[in-house]
């Protein structure tokens, strides 16, 4: 694809999008919001906080779409090397960390009526704490390191040894939980979801999609314009200097 | 939506919790996207321009502040 | 395969003439756990409970205040210029160093574990299984730090975000770890397959750290 390669061609094709995505995420939850609350019935065991779930599996959702997208982006910048590769990556982390956060506050929120208390370390609780923290960590390496050249790919190379780990972390997390914890522990999103419900959940985690895809546009939009930005002032100053020599 | 059941709370915190964050999120994107931008047309304005796009745009006249 | 032996020497001499640089780690390693009963209270049935977790966190936080040796005194010094040009594929300089650091790190931790052991009540009949656990544990700690002293040589505050950087991937090593030591105290459980798991986590990472490590070196002296 090389007319996505250039980033000025890129600008230009997310402007032209840009709108139209906006239309169409605020349709979206318009119309999940609608379902979630006024159509979807209230469950029989859990009553209403099963309405959380239309928040929370979305969010949780995004949260490993995101480091999945990073991952994807790393190896662009490290294999093809890609020039918009780790402008994805960097507007991404920022994006998969807040849907990773929303993700444990809603399922703690959600946990409270269900187990009686705010945090229990259940297996996908704290495989998302995990994932939360590998976040912060590939967001504290991108503020570390100045030149944009060299972050990325520390940061590229960082994101994918997580992409390595995470299904060994999921794996000894469960292997933990299974060993401390009695099976009867009722667990969030369980696998049998009533089709009355499948709808919502479905238009909403398009509707959280498209504004994840939004957002990474507009970031990544925001990424290349610093970079440009941090280019012309090393031109300035170079101006700057030959003027005074 | 005949109220939302004794776990009302706990609902609604979900759901405004979820809100806050992505409004946030959204905001500092959006203000990060027109700081840069407002940053660029300043710079441009002064008539500086990439080394890299320098090449490119020599046939066309730089854009020179206006007197 | 001298040039590989000749530079593990090296690193293993340095670590040991370099003042402290082993006792540093090994004190550190007694204050938290001496301090642990502290903060909890002097119940010796909790403490022998989480003696095991609580050696392996120690351990775990000894090792990585350690981590930035890997490669900073060779990155300053210029060392690191004269290896990366030099005649040994960089993939193998990273092992050989994470090697030196395990040797000069990870063995002597898990060697003052049971000793530490006895402040935290830790029941005899797990000792064994726990110096196991941590000496076949502790490669995947030094190889999996390399990588993380690799990302943030010569950076502002390294050590800070090196912890940021490394601890959420010891969770499965900690996890085995501590597993294989509980399970020799409480049963019923073997305590084997974890351990065998922690082989495996230890086994995988001397193969693919220095892979990682070597990249973000390239990238640092770029």
């Amino acid at each position: 694809m090389p007319s996505l390669a250039n980033p000025t061609r890129f600008l230009d094709l997310a402007g032209r999008a840009i709108p139209w995505l906006t239309a169409l995420t605020v349709v979206l939850f318009g119309a999940g919001l609608y379902l979630a609350f006024f159509v979807a019935p209230p469950d029989y065991q859990q009553g209403d906080t099963v309405r959380i779930m239309f928040v929370h599996v979305p969010a949780a959702w995004l949260a490993l779409f995101g480091y999945m997208l990073i991952a994807a982006a790393s190896l662009g910048t490290l294999i093809w090397r890609h020039p918009l590769a780790d402008v994805a990556a960097k507007a991404a982390a920022p994006i998969g960390a807040t849907f990773t956060f929303i993700a444990l506050v809603t399922g703690s929120l959600w946990g409270k009526p269900m187990w009686g208390t705010y945090w229990v370390w259940d297996a996908r609780l704290t495989s998302m704490l995990v994932l939360f923290l590998l976040y912060l960590g590939l967001i504290a390496l991108w503020q570390a390191i100045e030149e944009p050249g060299r972050a990325g790919r520390a940061a590229a190379i960082l994101a994918l040894v997580g992409a390595i780990n995470i299904p060994i972390i999921k794996f000894s997390v469960d292997w933990w939980n299974t060993l401390h914890q009695p099976a009867s522990v009722v667990r969030l999103g369980g696998p049998t979801i009533d089709p009355s419900m499948l709808a919502p959940l479905v238009v909403m985690a398009l509707a959280f999609t498209l504004l994840f895809v939004l957002l990474h546009l507009i970031a990544m939009r925001a990424e290349i314009l610093r970079r440009r930005v941090r280019a012309m002032q090393l031109t300035q100053v170079e101006q700057a200097a030959l003027v005074e020599a | 939506m005949q109220g939302l059941g004794p776990h009302a709370i706990f609902i609604l915190a979900a759901y405004g919790v979820t809100f806050a964050a992505v409004t946030g999120l959204a905001l500092a994107i959006l203000a990060d996207d027109r700081k840069q931008r407002l940053l660029l047309a300043d710079l441009e304005r002064k008539g500086i321009r990439r080394r890299s796009a320098g090449a490119a745009k020599t046939a066309k006249p730089a854009r020179r502040p206006r007197p | 395969m001298r040039a590989a032996l000749a530079l593990l020497k090296r690193d293993v001499a340095l670590a040991f003439r370099e003042g402290g640089a082993i006792g540093t780690a090994l004190g550190f390693y007694l204050v938290v756990v001496a301090i642990t009963p502290l903060g909890l209270g002097p119940d010796l049935n909790l403490l022998s409970r989480i003696a095991p977790g609580m050696l392996w966190v120690a351990l775990l936080l000894a090792a990585l205040l350690s981590a930035d040796r890997i490669f900073h005194n060779d990155y300053e010094d210029g060392a690191l210029d004269v290896l990366i040009t030099g005649k040994l594929p960089l993939p193998l300089v990273a092992a050989i160093k994470s090697l030196a650091h395990w040797l000069t790190t990870g063995v002597p931790l898990a060697l003052l574990a049971p000793l530490l052991g006895l402040l935290l009540n830790l029941p005899a009949q797990a000792s064994p299984h726990l110096v196991l656990a941590m000496l076949f544990g502790t490669p995947a700690v030094s190889f999996v730090a390399a990588i993380g002293a690799s990302l943030t040589l010569g950076l502002k505050r390294s050590g800070l975000l090196l912890a940021l950087l490394v601890l959420p991937l010891y969770v499965p090593v900690l996890i085995f770890g501590v597993a294989t030591a509980s399970a020799a105290i409480a049963g019923p459980a073997s305590p084997w397959p974890p351990f065998l798991m922690l082989c495996a986590l230890s086994l995988a990472s001397m193969v693919l750290a220095p892979l990682a490590a070597a990249a973000a070196l390239r990238t640092a002296l770029r």
